[in-house]
């Protein structure tokens, strides 16, 4: 009999050639060269040190969206809310930094209490969403695309209303916040070493805990059957809600590290689609925390690829989000055929 | 404002309103039969950039409307597929073909960027159009927001007053009786879930050939309609007549943010413009309040009198899910 273990990876295998067939397909139809479109993304992504900087810059929000993701999912819940906590974690980062401007306290200290903020204002906008969803019976994934929009809204409402650049208001986003604010970068790179260490640490430590603590086993029971947990005595909404603040803190801090160490200021698109990307991160690795970096780092070096497609090539770099997403829908799709085909066996 | 001018945007708020009523009304039908078509916001995107190039290249309105529910039906069957054949979760293949569609197409849509094509003109009903009022309103439409009103009543008569509509309700709520019942549940699944995938697919077109001619990538603002169609099924309580009133209400609340514009002159528009969704939450709370367990238990802890009216309210604004939504059936 075929080994299951492996047969999983096979199919997994398969997943990937399919969906490269088929973004070959799209790319044929318009009349491009799928080997001169992969090459150019695969140079444009790891092809020197600068570029592969900046695929470190958008792995890092990436990771550790996907880490705090890791954890909702354990507990069974689907926070799509997840976009609009970073974009909280970013409005309190940039927040902090703007009442400490003119402040005597060292750079360090300030950049340390706005990422600290960051993190807060990522876990109350989820601790919103959690508290519809166990008081309001508002399912997380309406009540998170809803805070969502909201949270947009009140970022251009900062933009455009209080917190608006001297002279002219514009989608460029607020005055940018002074150099001393900013996580020191490599010599020449836009990467910030501290970020890297940040997210890194983050993932660990989502391991640590899911795989490794008390508290993680019973999130992983209220996830698998909320009923049965309840029964055998674990608190499950106060879980639900730990899971909530944990993500939402997390996604906060990329929030915050796109403020400190990338933007340096609030812009309308600060959340960037990290927080839709991270789920797709965490369902193509069937949610184990262990294979989240090397996919984290491939998302987002297809990311930063295909921004050589428009310049090239003259395609549209939204070519990088239709392959991961026909290769996540591949591995559902696989995953299913597989299922099947071992029930068969089996009986 | 003059009463001909107010009765002209009312009439817009109609026209706006008839791309999310499509997609409401397939949503409702295909999470009646049980099945959860998240897909919607993608869907809509594709369907729109599909239907205005169709429409474009072959100089056809109608061909353009047919390729956007084609589209829609298709991104439905393979929702359909992997929830009902293969028995995964609906959610997730759902969300990733929200983002892939919406990604394909912006990718393939670029080359019909900013091109002026092909868009619907109002078409008024002799004799009818001449009512005052209501002929203003209702009668001075284009023939897709016609063909809305027509689609809302039907899908409410087939829901509520047919045997097969019946059946409909019985697979969602309890596929395992409707199964002994003679029900074929796993086909008329697939069935409801494509059909309902095809008229949101025709919300794509309503806006690219309609409501908002063209198609414009990234800046079309489109993207989060579909979304929006979403929460507004669950508003509805899975009614289409109630789903329906709820897109006329958001489609009143943004024309109302445009029109309130010059008054509210310390509000930037750009936060106006997005004022209805936290108002969409609020609804979706209201709707789901009734649900929740301690809701139950402080009702039961009051007098008599508040009680009742309490319960009341709550009733009348309370949906449930069908029951076994988003769960795969299995015979055995």
């Amino acid at each position: 009999m075929l080994n299951i273990r492996w047969s999983g990876v096979v199919f997994q295998i398969v997943a990937l050639l399919l969906s490269l067939g088929v973004v070959s397909l799209i790319l044929l139809s318009v009349g491009a060269s799928p080997l001169e479109a992969y090459s150019n993304m695969l140079k444009g992504s790891v092809g020197s040190t600068r570029k592969l900087a900046e695929v470190l810059v958008s792995f890092v929000p990436l990771l550790l969206v996907t880490a705090g993701l890791l954890i909702t999912f354990s507990a069974g819940l689907w926070n799509i809310g997840v976009e609009g906590q970073i974009v909280l974690g970013a409005i309190a980062s940039v927040w902090v930094f703007r009442i400490f401007i003119d402040s005597t306290l060292p750079p360090t200290l300030i950049i340390f209490i706005s990422i600290m903020a960051g993190m807060v204002g990522g876990a109350l906008w989820a601790t919103l969403a959690g508290l519809l969803k166990t008081f309001g019976g508002v399912n997380e994934i309406f009540g998170g695309l809803g805070l969502n929009f909201v949270s947009t809204a009140l970022t251009l409402y900062l933009i455009f209303g209080p917190w608006k650049r001297a002279g002219v208001a514009s989608m460029s986003g607020t005055e940018p916040l002074p150099d001393s604010f900013s996580l020191a970068q490599l010599s020449g790179l836009r990467i910030s070493p501290t970020a890297l260490i940040i997210a890194i640490v983050g993932i660990v430590l989502v391991y640590f805990i899911l795989n490794g603590t008390y508290f993680g086993l019973k999130l992983k029971a209220v996830g698998k059957n909320f009923r049965a947990a309840y029964l055998l005595g674990i608190p499950t909404w106060q879980y639900s809600l730990y899971s909530f603040l944990i993500c939402g803190g997390l996604a906060g801090l990329a929030g915050a590290i796109q403020v400190t160490a990338v933007y340096h200021r609030l812009i309308p698109s600060i959340s960037s689609g990290y927080g839709y990307l991270g789920l797709m991160v965490a369902m193509l690795i069937n949610y184990q925390s262990i294979w989240a970096i090397p996919v984290a780092f491939f998302f987002a070096a297809l990311n930063i690829g295909s921004i050589q497609l428009p310049i090239v090539m003259k395609l549209d770099s939204s070519l990088s989000g239709v392959l991961q997403g026909t290769l996540v829908l591949f591995v559902i799709l696989v995953e299913g055929i597989r299922q099947k085909f071992l029930k068969k066996m089996m009986f | 404002m003059t009463q001909e001018t107010l009765l002209i945007g009312l009439a817009s708020v109609l026209t706006a309103a008839t791309p999310i009523v499509f997609a409401v009304l397939g949503e409702t039908l295909s999470e009646r039969a049980g099945v959860i078509n998240l897909s919607m916001n993608g869907t809509i995107l594709l369907s729109a950039m599909g239907g205005f190039a169709v429409a474009y290249n072959t100089n056809s309105l109608i061909l353009g409307f047919l390729a956007g529910m084609l589209i829609g039906a298709l991104v439905a069957l393979i929702v359909a597929f992997a929830g009902i054949t293969l028995a995964q979760s609906q959610v997730a293949v759902g969300f990733v073909l929200a983002l892939t569609c919406r990604d394909l197409s912006y990718f393939l849509g670029s080359p019909y960027m900013s091109l002026p094509g092909p868009r619907l003109s109002s078409l008024p009903i002799p004799f009818l159009s001449d009512i005052p009022i209501l002929g203003t309103l209702f009668f001075r439409q284009d023939a897709i927001t016609y063909l809305s009103f027509i689609a809302i009543l039907l899908t409410w008569l087939w829901i509520y007053r047919t045997r097969p509509g019946l059946m409909l309700q019985g697979i969602g709520e309890k596929p395992a009786a409707a199964f002994i019942r003679g029900a074929n549940v796993n086909l008329l699944r697939y069935i409801y879930t494509i059909v309902g995938g095809a008229l949101i697919g025709l919300a794509g077109p309503t806006f690219s050939l309609g409501v908002r001619a063209g198609w414009m990538g990234t800046i079309s603002g489109l993207d989060g309609f579909g979304w929006i169609a979403l929460a507004i099924t669950i508003f509805g309580g899975w009614n289409p007549a109630r789903g329906a009133f709820g897109a006329y209400l958001f489609a009143l609340l943004q024309w109302l943010s445009l029109v309130l514009q010059p008054v509210l002159t310390q509000i930037p528009s750009q936060v106006l413009q997005v004022a209805p969704f936290p108002l969409m939450i609020l609804t979706l709370l209201l709707v789901n309040i009734g649900n929740a367990e301690w809701v139950e238990r402080t009702l039961a802890a009051m007098p008599e009198s508040t009680r009742k009216f309490f319960t009341k309210l709550l009733r009348a604004m309370r949906a449930s899910p069908p029951a076994a939504l988003g769960v795969p059936f299995e015979r055995d």
